[in-house]
């Protein structure tokens, strides 16, 4: 057998870069800080410092896999190129005028977003098609020439094009496109019925204007990226992670950046979704707490549930509506602001909140001793005893505890007459009941019960927590994986190289056509295995078709999957039966003499995923060596608890130790409940279970 | 276990209920057929004690079922009889009187039971596509006219569906298989809402909600008490605004008196009832007035029975904001939505710096009933080498009836400190459709919708802007639209020195003369141009910060003339401003 395959996954994190190299089974990690001007730098630090851990040449690693939140960033903080959209006359405010609704219902000094382009930026040309395709004025040359006058004189950088209908004709696009191309070779375009060929022109628009906004930049970066690793003797190909959990080609991220928004949390659910087939679990919750969110998704059947559309860029309290939607292919998570530094206060209620607002690493939880007078989620966990104050952060930092203290007296104590014990039970019960509520939420938005289900933690703060969000939602058992706080980088090295191309086409079911199904799945399919094809021209490609079917009448539709038979020899009957029954698990029962018609059609071409490994049985359980005890707050009993402490390096597999418990490490702490006991499984993961060990 | 444990337990569980609430009206929007429930978010939902006294209610898209919701459940207890509720009954209603204004909203409550023993009640609301009558439109002369009634009865006795009260609704509307699509939406609901209590109640060991709902109305009545005590005790206003109304102009008239804990807003000297369908129910008065003193005074605190009790809204019986049966109600919005304006001008001289200038108000909805072409006659046979003739009768062939609502929103008042919002719903909470997908729904053609510049009132803080719509059919279609527009010859007024809004307008592309409310005729080929009305500023123009008009001017949300003359630019100003745009150095 010939050496063992080395690969790099890099995501690109807003405080840190992680970089994982596996060389075989063997995984090196480092976490640098990101270097904003030239991200490309931090890669360069991490992977040499990598190699070194490994004692191997960059030259050897065989493949890259990257995720960043350039993208995102460059949408939260508005620093993209100079763009102009070109758009039908008579639309011009569609992304100013969003839904017309205000996020918020009682706030009467409401801001609402900032289009990413101002009014001046948006430009019309006289033009219509109807919503069966027909046009209905047809677009003149001369006009689109007088147009690119003014772009021209106003020095655009880059252009969005967006028609009204185009995702059923794109003709009008493609013809500005030539003229644009022709005149001004140098500026970059994207067109809407390329970016998200689907329905809704706020949702589409908005989705091209992003990604013509953010080319310039991740075109350049993306380029520097590859020229840099050159010169370090890294010779590979470059892949990128997209949004909807697969691996795209360099020069697709260059054309189509938009779909890297969101590739960092996508990368964790992967890491999730591997765990989870490696042990054979067909439902998992995948939980991700950082230092200001936590993400919550729902993986099925080893694969993480997917959307075709979410919303970035939250500008009011991560609430729905506040952000700007994004229409593309992304793995469906639900974004809190919950995380360590998540600060708690009383409203005028006389109740404890936690979040949105974060301490962030400046100044931080109060603990950090930096200046932070505002008590954090990470205080409330001091006082609690889930952290010890000498050995945090493998004993980079020491938490001061009388500051925890301090801030929580102060804010919340002195308030609601309660000693600070209680009122830190106070403030990670409320932050504990607002993840497990988005979670609830979330679950019951999918037709799904919880309690089947098993939760996989990663990301700082979740290990922390995860024990008694399980006894929150009746979930019976947690997987704390090894490398939680690298989770999305090596997420990277299991996703499969995949691509999904989506259209609206509508159709009723009594109008039926199957011929034309056939083709328009078939051409899917093509368009989708050809940038399968891009990155991997000898590894095996499957598709999988999707369809989003309704009553007709409703405004929502459900994704119905299809399997490569019946998407090749399409008939109703069989996509009404399916539609039924996919109807039924989410609403409880279908409804009697109503069309049904389909809106959207999906295939995704996909490479099959890396192989998760398997997780060995291990025949003896041991008791984990104890290496001290202290008290820790349970809140499920109400009081505080001796818990045993237990190194989690000195855990061998088997080794298990009985709640209440706390197992530590450099990057996090796992806080075993009363309620629980854990196990060091053969790969490394701490498998906490509702049961007691002999 | 302590009681400093337990308070935070309470605080647990009253985030859970409010939760529930959320979870229960999310479950509808996903199953609802209405378009306004689900793409316009025209539904409530709540959770009550076993007494009837609401303890949570979903933020949803419509204030106008704050109180309606929190005053429903009582009418049921009353009406069912306490010795009649049983488990798994489910109860119906859209008395516009007891249920929430107007036949087109569906109220369905159904008793929760623990363990045998009747713990409190869900309630949900959600406005249906049609009840049957004259359809939904103000042309009704009573209620009689506007459709069907179902007055609060069981749809379901102990599990059992009433099979002759469904055979009824079938038979009288013209949606049946939806209507009764979204009546099933509701009592399930419902049913999500009853089961995550019920996990609740065994988490936290709790036989009955008398102790969550203690804690919960204690809380709620003190902070809004306390927030009532920071306003002047004693001070008293009255404020008004006159609006087109549908036969005459309508006068709106409020009068608030402020006690030390609680506040009155009184309707007395408000026109009296108008003939047609825009007459409101004390109920949906209730809402908007509170909502808009909610808005000013407590947003942060949720509604329940106690923190709405404070606010006491009353008006003279068969005023048109106190419609008594058998009052025309179906469009009680477009009064409804006035009434916050209406409130904030008495507000203002008791709480300066606080409420903003008026806005569009009342949500530019319309409605377009289509149908083949009627101007020739489809069974002609002319001469085939007449291409026109045979490409008309083709097309008029081809035509289908279909009808297609859409909601559309004017600009919002200048706030003390801020601009108004461009093309945004207030009051109401609802949302547009894309342009894509109504053209989907039927054989209608948007051909334009964007922002209408000028048309915010100039002032130091400028008005929303409002926006244009011009809509015409399909070849071989003509239609109806049914027009639901206020602020035709009532734009609205700013304070403090701001300018008023632009008015709405409607007229046909040839120029014919259309009218604000009511059903009209729109021949082949032609379009409706509409221009929905801005909002008024706030302070006087002159004292706006110039770099703002500059910028106003370059995203043309303003006119050159109007830069010129409310706000004074010199033309040198805007011709750089124009350079600017054109070089692309303007921000």
């Amino acid at each position: 057998m010939s050496e063992a395959a080395v690969r790099l996954g890099v995501d690109i994190g807003g405080t840190f870069t992680d970089v994982v190299l596996e060389v075989g089974d063997t995984q090196f990690s480092t976490k640098v800080l990101t270097t904003y001007v030239a991200p490309e730098n931090a890669i360069v630090e991490g992977l040499q410092e990598v190699c070194r851990k490994a004692g191997i040449e960059p030259s050897r690693i065989q493949q890259i896999i990257h995720g960043t939140t350039l993208a995102t960033n460059a949408l939260i903080e508005r620093s993209g190129a100079k763009t102009a959209l070109i758009t039908t006359r008579g639309f011009r405010d569609v992304i100013e005028m969003r839904t017309e609704s205000r996020f918020e219902q009682y706030d009467l000094n409401l801001s609402l977003p900032e289009p990413l382009l101002a009014r001046h930026q948006r430009y019309t040309l006289d033009e219509r098609v109807s919503a069966s395709g027909e046009i209905l004025k047809p677009l003149d040359n001369a006009e689109i020439e007088t147009l690119v006058d003014d772009i021209e004189a106003a020095g655009y950088e880059s252009v969005a094009i967006g028609f009204l209908h185009s995702y059923i004709d794109p003709t009008h696009e493609n013809q500005v496109r030539e003229v644009l191309a022709r005149r001004l070779p140098k500026v970059m375009v994207s067109l809407s019925c390329e970016v998200s060929p689907q329905m809704r022109e706020y949702e589409r628009f908005n989705t091209t204007i992003a990604n013509a906004y953010i080319k310039p930049l991740m075109k350049s970066y993306l380029g520097r990226l590859e020229q840099k690793l050159g010169t370090e003797g890294v010779a590979c190909p470059i892949f990128l992670m997209h949004s909807g959990g697969g691996i795209i080609s360099l020069e697709n991220a260059a054309e189509f950046p938009v779909r890297l928004v969101e590739s960092g949390p996508a990368g964790g659910a992967v890491f999730a979704a591997n765990i989870a087939a490696r042990y054979g679990l067909e439902k998992v919750l995948s939980f991700d707490m950082g230092g200001t969110t936590a993400k919550i998704c729902l993986i099925k059947n080893h694969t993480p549930k997917t959307s075709r559309v979410f919303e970035v860029a939250r500008t009011y309290r991560f609430k729905k509506g506040s952000g700007m939607p994004i229409s593309i292919p992304v793995i469906d998570m639900v974004e809190i602001g919950a995380g360590g530094g998540s600060l708690a206060h009383v409203d005028s209620l006389q109740q404890i909140r936690v979040g949105p607002k974060s301490a962030g690493s400046e100044p931080g939880p109060a603990c950090y001793g930096r200046g932070g007078e505002n008590p954090a989620v990470t205080d409330a966990d001091l006082v609690l005893g889930k952290l010890d104050a000498d050995n945090f952060a493998g004993g980079s930092i020491t938490l001061d505890l009388q500051a925890s203290q301090n801030a929580l007296n102060n804010n919340i104590g002195s308030q609601l007459s309660m000693e600070v014990e209680n009122a830190a039970f106070g403030v990670a019960e409320m932050v504990d009941e607002n993840m497990a509520n988005a979670a609830r939420v979330h679950a019951v938005e999918n037709g799904e019960d919880l309690s089947e289900y098993t939760m996989i933690a990663f990301g700082g703060a979740a290990p922390l927590h995860a024990g008694r969000l399980c006894e929150k939602l009746g979930v019976d058992r947690l997987l704390v994986p090894p490398g939680a706080g690298v989770g999305s980088a090596i997420g990277f090295l299991r996703a499969p190289f995949s691509f999904e191309a989506t259209r609206s086409v509508f159709m009723r079911l009594n109008e039926f056509d199957s011929e034309a199904i056939k083709q328009l799945l078939s051409e899917l399919s093509d368009e989708a295995t050809r940038f399968v094809r891009g990155c991997a021209p000898d590894e095996p490609v499957t598709s999988q078709y999707k369809v989003y079917m309704r009553y007709s009448g409703q405004g929502w539709e459900i994704p119905i999957t299809l399997t490569e038979a019946q998407a090749t020899a399409p008939d109703a009957e069989t996509f009404k039966t399916l539609f039924e029954k996919d109807y039924i698990a989410l609403f409880g029962r279908a409804v009697e003499g109503l069309e049904v018609e389909i809106t959207v059609w999906a295939v995704n071409a996909t490479t099959k995923a890396q192989p998760a490994g398997d997780s060995q049985s291990f025949s003896t359980q041991t008791a984990a060596p104890v290496s001290g005890a202290r008290d820790v707050f349970d809140p499920a009993v109400g009081e505080t608890v001796q818990s045993s402490i237990v190194l989690r390096d000195e855990m061998n597999t088997g080794a298990t130790v009985n709640g209440p418990a706390v197992i530590t490490e450099d990057q996090t702490t796992i806080i075993v409940p009363s309620s629980r006991s854990a196990v060091r499984q053969s790969d490394g993961c701490i498998d906490v279970k509702k049961e007691y060990m002999a | 276990m302590n009681t400093q444990a337990d308070k935070v337990r309470q605080q647990v569980m009253w985030n859970r209920l409010i939760s529930v609430v959320e979870e229960q009206a999310m479950a509808l929007v996903r199953t609802a057929f209405s378009t306004s429930v689900r793409e316009a978010g025209d539904l409530s939902a709540g959770v009550y004690n076993v007494e009837g006294l609401m303890m949570a209610q979903a933020v949803t898209g419509t204030p106008g079922h704050v109180n309606a919701m929190a005053d429903a459940v009582a009418h049921f207890i009353r009406r069912i009889g306490r010795d009649n509720i049983l488990e798994g009954d489910v109860y119906i209603t859209n008395d516009p009187w007891e249920g929430t204004g107007h036949l087109h909203d569906i109220t369905v409550v159904t008793p929760s039971f623990h363990c045998g023993v009747h713990v409190g009640f869900f309630a949900c609301t959600a406005h249906i596509v049609d009840i049957g009558g004259r359809g939904f439109g103000a042309d009704a002369n009573s209620v009689y006219e506007e459709g069907l009634y179902i007055p609060i009865m069981k749809f379901a006795d102990q599990g059992q569906v009433d099979k002759t009260l469904m055979h009824i609704v079938r038979g009288n509307v013209r949606e049946p298989d939806q209507l009764v699509g979204d009546i099933y939406a509701l009592a399930t609901c419902n049913e999500i809402g009853h089961r995550r209590l019920i996990d609740m109640m065994s988490e936290f060991d709790l036989k009955d909600l008398s102790g969550i709902a203690a804690f919960i109305f204690e809380n709620s009545k003190a902070a809004t008490e306390a927030c009532i005590a920071a306003l002047p005790t004693g001070a008293c206003a009255a404020g008004e605004m006159v609006i087109d109304g549908y036969s005459a102009p309508v006068t709106l008239k409020a009068k608030l008196d402020i006690y030390s804990d609680k506040i009155t807003c009184d309707f007395a000297g408000t026109s009296g009832l108008d003939k047609k369908g825009i007459n409101v129910p004390l109920v949906y008065t209730k809402a908007y007035a509170c909502y808009a003193l909610k808005c000013a005074i407590a947003p942060e605190i949720p509604n329940n029975a106690a923190s709405l009790a404070p606010f006491e809204i009353t008006a003279p019986e068969n005023s048109i904001v106190n419609a008594l049966h058998p009052a025309p109600v179906a469009l009680r919005h477009v009064i409804g939505h006035m009434i916050p304006d209406t409130v904030y001008n008495a507000l203002d001289q008791i709480l300066p710096d606080t409420v903003p200038a008026e806005g569009a108000g009342t949500l530019c909805n319309f409605q377009v009933s289509l149908r083949p072409r009627t101007d020739i006659d489809l069974n002609a046979e002319p001469d085939p080498s007449d291409n026109q003739a045979m490409h008309d009768i083709a097309m008029a062939k081809q035509a289908v009836r279909s009808e297609v609502l859409t909601f559309n929103s004017g600009g919002s008042g200048a706030r003390p400190q801020l601009d108004g919002l461009n093309a945004t719903a207030f009051p109401s909470g609802v949302m547009t459709m894309p342009v894509e997908a109504t053209e989907h729904t039927g054989p209608v053609i948007i051909w334009r919708k964007e922002l209408r510049p000028g048309s915010g009132g100039a002032g130091k803080y400028r008005g929303g802007l409002g926006q244009y719509m011009e809509v015409g059919a399909v070849e071989g279609q003509e239609f109806d639209i049914s027009a639901m527009f206020d602020r035709v010859d009532h734009p609205a007024l700013g304070r403090q020195g701001g300018q008023p809004g632009a008015p709405t307008s409607i007229a046909l592309d040839d120029g014919t003369a259309m009218q604000g409310k009511g059903r009209q005729f729109v021949p082949h080929g032609k379009k409706v141009m509409m221009a929905f009305p801005g909002g008024a500023g706030y302070g006087k123009p002159a004292a706006r910060d110039p770099e703002l008009v500059k910028r106003d001017l370059a995203r043309g949300y303003i006119t050159e003339s109007s830069a010129r003359s409310d706000y004074g630019l010199s033309d040198s100003e805007i011709n750089q401003v124009n350079t600017d745009v054109k070089n692309g150095s303007a921000e």
